[in-house]
């Protein structure tokens, strides 16, 4: 009857698993021999495994893990509860408890050491054997019965632990190297076959283990990731096509390099300053004193005068800025002194003063925010230039290259590349006669000093001679352009002088064109200062002028008046013609005529020189070249280079004129939005057509910072005598948008008292007091003084680090000299071992990849904490080395 | 020699010229067919197995769609010589000139170079699977130490697993088209080993090349060809 409930339990235990298996091995004992359980125990435990794994793939949905958690506490809570149960049942089986618990520990200790035979080459174990064993078991299983169930189990319990645990170390291996097959540089047949053969395994084992859900969701990610760098991929695209002329410039320095490349840079850039000042004036200033002003021809300022009406729209006239656009929202005389404009009420001379102050305040913090970054941009990549040549030779060509012309033009870019890098690399190697070089620095830059003071006196001299000139009458053509004939010689020769010049002193070409630079700077001042001296000449003129005027219209309107007032009536207006009130000359529309004709001119002169001599003399180069009798384009006029200096020079003092006349005269930085964007491509294409690349290609330092100097100087220069005609001259008595005020800051304060309540106007009053901007001022410069000082302390801080770093790179290479040697050494060491070690677990070729790859890993992390101790380690480098040395020797 | 090249070159594409519209027009209906039918698990298996497609799949950085493109870029090259089923897997190779031919590669210098790494002859003759394992190196979600051994691998011309100076030297003049004076040149050369040599025995390892490239801020960018 016992029996046939075991062997009724056996059969449960084989559908159901190893639950019961507790409660089938506590009775179990006493009825089998012992020799018997002998000659069936390897069976069983191998029959183990193949049931565990049946029941394993019946069941694969419940997580492995939590099987084997379970497993390994289950028995012991299991045997004694079911034991008890089992006292219930069977009385017999009391007795055998405490004998079957040891008889259970020596079972144990014999299976383990099947086990481990079993774990070397259960590999190699096929199917078919466990099939015959299967059938041998099912042959007899009266035999079988309950005492091989209880040794089944046990072994089962520690089989199972070890094992799975190995069994599933080695699935999730092959499922890890299923997942990363293509990422081993293998061929393709290798890892077909590889993946064909660790498929299988999985398949074969997965089962016993729970199916793993990783593919699913590993293809998701795979998909996922795909799309985002598509998406990240197609928005840079996006994000460079909105870049204006990317392209252009590109192609421009792939050819000429990146100095050129560096100047339609800055123009861009200027452009978009331009661009956002153009929306300024424009959308604060013009558009609403054309939509909401008085309209023209009502009041005498916004008339052009009855003498001039009959030529007010001639070519020669307009093309003077005279007749109908000198009387137009385009110049400062235009806009009235209304405080209030149309139904919005918009304080348009408010606007005015507002517009004109923010132009230069936009300007400043745009060009020092630039500036700042570039000098972090700088910092930033500090020690990255320790590759230079490597990253130039193995990434810059780009493989997604597939068409020809982008083909040439990589070539073309990689090779000036190439140069420019040669060029650093040539100036850096050189050291010649350090003594000479200084003489001959020292030397250039007195020349260059002396032709600067000499120009200047020159200029100083010339004007001082115009005014006496001005004085006296019928003067001839020369004495009245002589300032003009001076200037443009000087400016046409000391540019090449300098050149020569400077070619003593043998810098580096980007520093060079910096020092060029710096002095064409230093030469085009006397430019700019004898043009606003001359203009300050003629404010004055107007001023004087303008107090007779003043007079003569008051006292017409005051006749008017009085004679009005005999008629009763104070309010009309006088019924003169707009066109024929005497008027005041306007000094302010002056000033901005006068800059927006000396813009004009300088387009126009930039246009044609590019015309003539580029484009005029490539040709002449080009074709006159078959029929003269030497080589032209090696020999004399050759090609025109590109003239960085004094391109670069044109647009910033260009820039300049725009800051200071565009107080004046609104319209101008319309003129120059178009004239940058003309040039772009004007310039671009003359550059493209007719000029050849440098002789030696140099690269442009990577943050432009010096031409943002030059420009923020310029800025400067040209803020203080707006800055001074605002604070200091009293505006027009009848034009502008300030007229009949004393001074033109006066809207400001007119607005804070009409306007604010009563506690701002103070508030202001207060602010405004010289008491609290002195200290104020000195904050700043105290301020200023300790921030220098930090960056300063940071800077050294920075070089020091870089000597470290430098200093340590060098050791480490020193390092991995040593080491070289000695990991050799260390091989011939490991090969002498490896024989013993192979002869004992042969594995697959696959694994034997996968454990080498993993053997090296924990050597590499080794070699990288080592690094540390490198000083010591080099000093004791040599010692260590022949020691290793005489270890192989002796060893091998 | 290169001239010789291009004569071959003429002439094959001269000997495929009238057949192959009218085959990559076939190709191509094939294509956008596959292309209908995905859902229907159409056509696909005329062309390889779904186990073959998967393994493909474990072993490239491509789907489905994208193997399926690639086999018929790999066929229109040669539409008579690769047979339209791959399930018994024919031994067909293309020889150097047509793959060298294809749009992503003919204005590479070093396309010979990528060829004959990639193809199992080495000598730029490529199976299909030469050519999947090509694309898969060289596309974009390829990880950097792959790209990195392959890199090394092109530009290694002599195959020694050294890049020596004249390996250096090729590259340099295929980068420059000759432009730079040999001078020039060993400059070069000399700067990129004193940078990238670690251990100071004159030519570049692959952990030389490694430990460089990884440094590389477009070195991922450029080592990519989309398709």
């Amino acid at each position: 009857m016992g029996r046939k409930k075991k062997c009724a339990l056996q059969v449960i235990m084989e559908d159901v698993g190893m639950e019961i298996d507790g409660q089938v091995e506590s009775d179990s004992e006493s009825e089998e021999d012992e020799e018997g359980e002998k000659a069936t125990r390897k069976q069983h435990s191998k029959e183990a495994i193949k049931s565990s794994g049946h029941e394993r793939k019946k069941q694969n949905k419940n997580g492995e893990e939590a099987e084997l958690e379970e497993k390994a506490e289950a028995p012991r809570q299991k045997r004694t509860t079911k034991k008890k149960s089992h006292k219930m049942n069977d009385s017999d089986g009391e007795s055998e408890a405490g004998e079957a618990a040891s008889r259970k520990k020596k079972r144990e200790k014999k299976a383990s050491g099947k086990d481990q035979k079993e774990a070397e080459n259960k590999e190699k174990q096929t199917n078919k054997n466990r099939k015959e064993q299967d059938k041998k078991q099912k042959k007899n299983p009266a035999e079988s019965s309950s005492s091989s169930s209880a040794s089944n189990s046990s072994d089962e319990e520690s089989l199972s632990e070890e094992e799975l645990m190995r069994l599933k170390e080695q699935v999730e291996e092959k499922k890890k190297l299923i997942s990363t097959m293509r990422n081993k540089p293998w061929r393709m047949v290798k890892k077909l076959a590889l993946l064909r053969e660790a498929q299988a395994f999985v398949e074969q084992f997965e089962g016993a283990l729970g199916k793993g859900k990783g593919k699913k969701f590993y293809t998701y990610k795979m998909m996922m990731a795909k799309k985002w760098v598509k998406f990240k991929r197609d928005f840079d695209n996006f994000k460079t096509q909105c870049i204006p002329w990317e392209m252009k410039i590109k192609e421009v320095e792939s050819h000429f390099g990146s100095s050129v490349a560096s100047y339609f840079i800055f123009l861009r850039w200027m452009y978009g300053v331009n661009l956002v000042l153009f929306g300024l004036i424009f959308g604060l200033v013009i558009i609403p004193e054309i939509l909401m002003g008085i309209p023209y021809g009502s009041i005498p300022r916004k008339t052009v005068p009855r003498a001039e009406q009959a030529t007010a729209m001639d070519f020669s006239v307009l093309w003077d800025f005279e007749g109908y656009i000198k009387y137009s929202a385009l110049f400062y005389g235009y806009y009235n002194n209304q405080r209030t404009i149309g139904w919005l009420k918009y304080r348009l001379p408010m606007a005015y003063f507002m517009v004109g102050v923010s132009v230069f305040g936009y300007s400043l913090m745009v060009v020092i925010r630039s500036m700042a970054r570039n000098a972090n941009e700088n910092t930033g990549d500090g020690d990255d230039n320790n590759f230079t040549f490597s990253w130039k030779m193995f990434t810059s060509w780009d493989y997604l290259i597939g068409n020809p012309e982008t083909a040439d033009n990589k070539f073309a870019s990689i090779t000036t590349s190439f140069k420019e890098s040669i060029v650093d690399e040539q100036e850096s190697n050189k050291d010649e006669n350090i003594h000479l070089r200084r003489f001959l620095r020292v030397l250039a830059n007195v020349l260059i000093i002396c032709c600067l003071c000499g120009s200047g006196y020159l200029i100083y001299f010339v004007v001082k001679r115009s005014q006496t000139f001005s004085k006296m009458q019928n003067i001839g053509w020369y004495e009245r352009n002589e300032v003009e004939i001076v200037m443009s010689l000087l400016g046409m020769f000391c540019p090449p002088l300098f050149e020569t010049i400077a070619a003593l002193e043998e810098y580096h070409p980007r520093i060079g064109l910096k020092w060029q630079l710096g002095r064409i700077f230093a030469l085009f001042l006397g430019n700019l200062y004898t043009f606003l001296l001359a203009l300050m000449d003629d404010v004055n003129e107007k001023l004087t002028e303008e107090v007779v005027i003043k007079n003569i219209t008051h006292w017409t309107l005051l006749s008017y008046y009085n004679s009005s007032a005999m008629n009763d009536s104070a309010v009309i207006p006088p019924p003169i013609d707009p066109a024929d009130m005497p008027r005041g000359p306007c000094w302010e529309t002056t000033v901005g005529i006068e800059f927006v004709r000396l813009t004009v001119s300088d387009i126009l002169v930039t246009y044609v020189t590019i015309l003539v001599g580029d484009f005029m003399r490539a040709c002449f180069v080009r074709f006159v070249n078959y029929c003269w009798c030497w080589d032209l384009e090696a020999g004399f006029p050759s090609y025109a280079e590109f003239d960085i200096s004094g391109n670069v020079l044109g647009l910033i003092f260009n820039q300049g004129m725009i800051w200071m006349g565009s107080f004046y005269a609104p319209g101008l930085v319309g003129i120059n939005v178009l004239r940058l964007l003309t040039s772009m491509y004007f310039q671009c294409w003359a550059v493209m057509s007719s000029n050849v690349p440098h002789e030696r290609v140099f690269k442009a330092s990577k943050s432009n910072n010096f031409y943002m100097g030059l420009l923020l100087l310029i800025l400067f220069l040209s803020l203080l005598p707006v800055a001074y005609t605002i604070m200091s001259l009293p505006p027009s008595f009848d034009c502008g948008p300030f007229s009949g005020k004393k001074r033109m800051y006066d809207v400001i304060q007119e607005t804070i008292k009409q306007d604010f309540p009563l506690f701002i106007a103070k508030i202001f009053s207060y602010v405004a007091n010289p008491g609290l901007i002195i200290p104020a001022v000195l904050l700043m410069v105290l301020a200023i003084y300790y921030l220098n000082a930090v960056a300063e302390a940071y800077q050294h801080a920075n070089t020091e680090l870089k000597k470290k770093m430098q200093m340590q790179r060098d050791e480490e290479k020193n390092k991995r000299n040593n080491k070289a040697m000695t990991s050799s050494a260390m091989q011939d060491l490991d090969h002498s071992l490896d024989p013993s070690a192979k002869s004992v677990s042969q594995p697959k070729p696959a694994e034997e990849q996968i454990r080498l790859y993993q053997k090296k890993q924990p050597c590499r992390e080794r070699s990288k904490k080592q690094q540390p101790h490198q000083l010591w380690e080099r000093r004791n480098a040599c010692t260590t080395t022949t020691l290793c040395d005489d270890n192989t020797t002796t060893k091998a | 020699m290169l001239k010789e090249e291009r004569e071959f070159l003429a002439v094959f594409n001269f000997s495929y010229l009238n057949i192959q519209p009218s085959c990559k027009d076939k190709g191509k209906e094939q294509w956008d067919k596959n292309q209908d039918s995905e859902t229907e698990m159409g056509n696909k298996q005329t062309i390889f197995t779904p186990e073959q497609l998967d393994a493909y799949q474990d072993c490239t950085f491509f789907t489905r769609k994208e193997i399926l493109r690639l086999f018929y870029r790999y066929r229109d090259l040669a539409p008579q010589l690769v047979p339209l089923s791959y399930i018994n897997k024919p031994d067909v190779k293309l020889p150097y000139e047509l793959i060298g031919s294809m749009a992503e590669l003919k204005d590479n210098p070093f396309r010979q170079r990528i060829a004959e790494v990639f193809s199992e002859d080495g000598e730029g003759n490529m199976t299909l699977d030469d050519f999947l394992d090509m694309f898969s190196v060289l596309s974009e979600m390829a990880p950097r130490d792959l790209k990195a051994y392959y890199a090394f691998k092109i530009y290694d011309f002599n195959n020694d697993d050294y890049i020596c100076k004249s390996d250096l030297e090729k590259t340099v003049n295929k980068l420059t088209r000759n432009e730079l004076t040999p001078e020039e040149v060993s400059l070069v050369c000399d700067k990129v080993i004193d940078e990238a040599d670690q251990d100071n025995d004159g030519k570049l390892s692959v952990e030389d090349f490694q430990h460089m490239i990884v440094r590389a801020p477009d070195f991922l960018s450029t080592f990519h060809i989309r398709i």
